[in-house]
């Protein structure tokens, strides 16, 4: 007996612990994705918004002494020497007529009277307010009307607060199912180790003893399937990347390396409330094993 | 063999006017039951099944609370006392559990040591105790095996070094004897003499009333949860 050592209180590995470790495991894994999810919903909602800010579209109505590509021209022409503009395009009629023909066909374009139409790129930085851009163009004696896409800008920010709202909501979702079925399934492993817990106390083992036992042991457990879970998630998360080129296999919920950060809470967040869990069902078991029976 | 410290009180165990009921429209298990047992005495505590004997020792042991009247072990009132007292007073104790409540996962060798490691024990200091205990009760050569490897009377054997090991003022035992033969019946009664008269208290939950006839100690004897003989 000279190289004794004590085994373990508690056993190395049963049934019930691989079920727990799956469960959490996969709650994680849900949690960190839908928080990867959202992070991603929302970069995206920041890009479509920013890309919509910098951009103006103008409608020129030409005189009648002139065609409308060249009030166009003109109207591109002031337009760029204004403070805030970037760059200017006049769309001239083939360029519409290209942009319309999948939706419209050949045959109706060449009589469809077609808006003179001028792309304006904006400082992003300081980008030149609408009313700058209709004032420089009627001190120019031009007939336009300044599109600067506020009204899409609109929708586009509710369509993506929307989906933003949805990821948070599920990642909310995923990480209190995985919170209650840390704690539930905590409780029932701990359940059915009740004669453990029993014996122990009635050997002299303290409260607290017990108590650090079993609430290391399932924070450890919940820590590493949270582990697990996170690892999942950001697999996924690389292939969605790696796979999609620039574009991602994602682009319209563009996931990034930086999203990784969120799966760092996930062990940390699943051990403490296993840890807890377990702290508040042992507390409950060892004052059971010693309840005041019915008096009277 | 370990040697207990002796109780600083003069009654390890005093029961007075306690009954028992489990739930709130349970039977009553146990029914004004008041005894003294005096530090150092040997008790046997007799009757048939069902009579309350494993409930008794439960009260003493801190199993479960009176449902009226109260119970004191070692001079302190058990409905009375913090957790922290309730587990140094369990320390002062060793208990024979009748289905022996053996840990599966741990060694026989393990099993035995198990109160001296909740106490803090280094191995060390406790190795060649526990060794030395297992070869008395016929365990030396199974202290590698596992309770489910064991037999009946093994398991016993394991349960009571489990139970005397940290050399308790008090001893309670339920049914020590039932699964093992006679000539260890005599054997595991002598370890239980051998303790009392180091100092230690002890009381042993038995049917068999030939064995308490052979051993000559008191008894108090349990009908239908009311004390009958041995009565202070």
């Amino acid at each position: 007996m000279s190289a004794y050592r004590p085994g373990p209180l508690l056993p190395a590995g049963e049934g019930r612990d691989a079920a727990l470790f799956t469960v959490v495991a996969i709650l994680c894994f849900l949690a960190v994705f839908g928080a990867m999810a959202a992070a991603a919903a929302d970069r995206a909602a920041a890009g479509w918004s920013r890309s919509m800010a910098a951009e103006a579209t103008v409608q020129v109505n030409p005189r009648p002494d002139e065609s409308g590509d060249q009030a166009a021209a003109r109207a591109a022409e002031v337009l760029a020497g204004v403070p805030g503009v970037v760059e200017t395009e006049a769309l001239e009629r083939a360029e519409a007529e290209r942009l319309l023909r999948p939706w419209l066909g050949e045959s109706i374009l060449p009589d469809l009277p077609l808006p003179h139409l001028v792309v304006v790129r904006l400082d992003e930085a300081q980008p030149a307010p609408p009313e700058t851009l209709s004032r420089a163009l009627a001190e120019a004696g031009l007939d336009a009307r300044v599109d600067d896409h506020s009204v899409w800008r609109a929708d586009v920010g509710r369509a993506a607060l929307t989906a933003q709202a949805a990821a948070i909501g599920l990642a909310v979702l995923a990480a209190l199912a995985a919170a209650a079925s840390v704690i539930f399934a905590s409780r029932a492993a701990l359940q059915a180790r009740h004669e453990m817990v029993e014996v122990l106390s009635l050997t002299g083992a303290t409260d607290s003893f017990i108590t650090n036992l079993f609430q290391s042991r399932f924070a450890w457990l919940a820590a590493v399937a949270g582990a697990a879970g996170a690892l999942a998630a950001c697999g996924l998360l690389a292939a969605l990347v790696l796979g999609g080129g620039d574009q991602g296999l994602t682009p319209a919920l563009p996931f990034d390396w930086s999203d990784i950060i969120l799966a760092a809470p996930a062990p940390l967040l699943a051990a403490g409330l296993a840890a807890l869990a377990a702290r508040l069902t042992v507390g409950r078991l060892l004052r059971v094993a010693y309840r005041t029976e019915t008096r009277g | 063999m370990p040697s207990p410290a002796a109780a600083p009180t003069s009654s390890a165990v005093r029961f007075d006017s306690v009954g028992l009921r489990y739930g709130a429209d349970g039977p009553e298990v146990l029914r004004d039951v008041g005894f003294t047992l005096p530090a150092g005495s040997f008790h046997f505590l007799t009757g048939a099944s069902g009579a309350g004997k494993s409930s008794l020792l439960r009260l003493i042991y801190m199993g479960a609370a009176p449902s009226r009247g109260s119970v004191s072990v070692f001079g302190q009132d058990t409905t009375r006392i913090t957790p922290a007292d309730r587990t140094s007073m369990r320390r002062r104790m060793g208990v024979v559990f009748h289905d022996f409540r053996l840990v599966d996962h741990m060694t026989a060798f393990d099993n035995a040591a198990l109160p001296l490691r909740v106490a803090g024990q280094k191995p060390r200091a406790y190795i060649e105790d526990v060794q030395e205990l297992l070869s008395w009760v016929g365990l030396g050569t199974r202290t590698s095996s596992y309770p489910p490897a064991l037999s009946a009377g093994e398991k016993q054997r394991l349960a009571i070094a489990r139970a005397v090991v940290g050399r308790p003022w008090l001893i309670l035992a339920d049914e020590p004897t039932g699964a093992v033969d006679d000539d260890m019946a005599v054997r595991i009664l002598r370890l239980f003499v051998e303790l009392n008269r180091l100092g230690a208290t002890v009381l042993i939950a038995t049917h068999d009333r030939e064995l308490v006839g052979r051993s000559g100690m008191p008894s108090l004897h349990l009908e239908r949860g009311r004390l009958t003989e041995g009565q202070p």
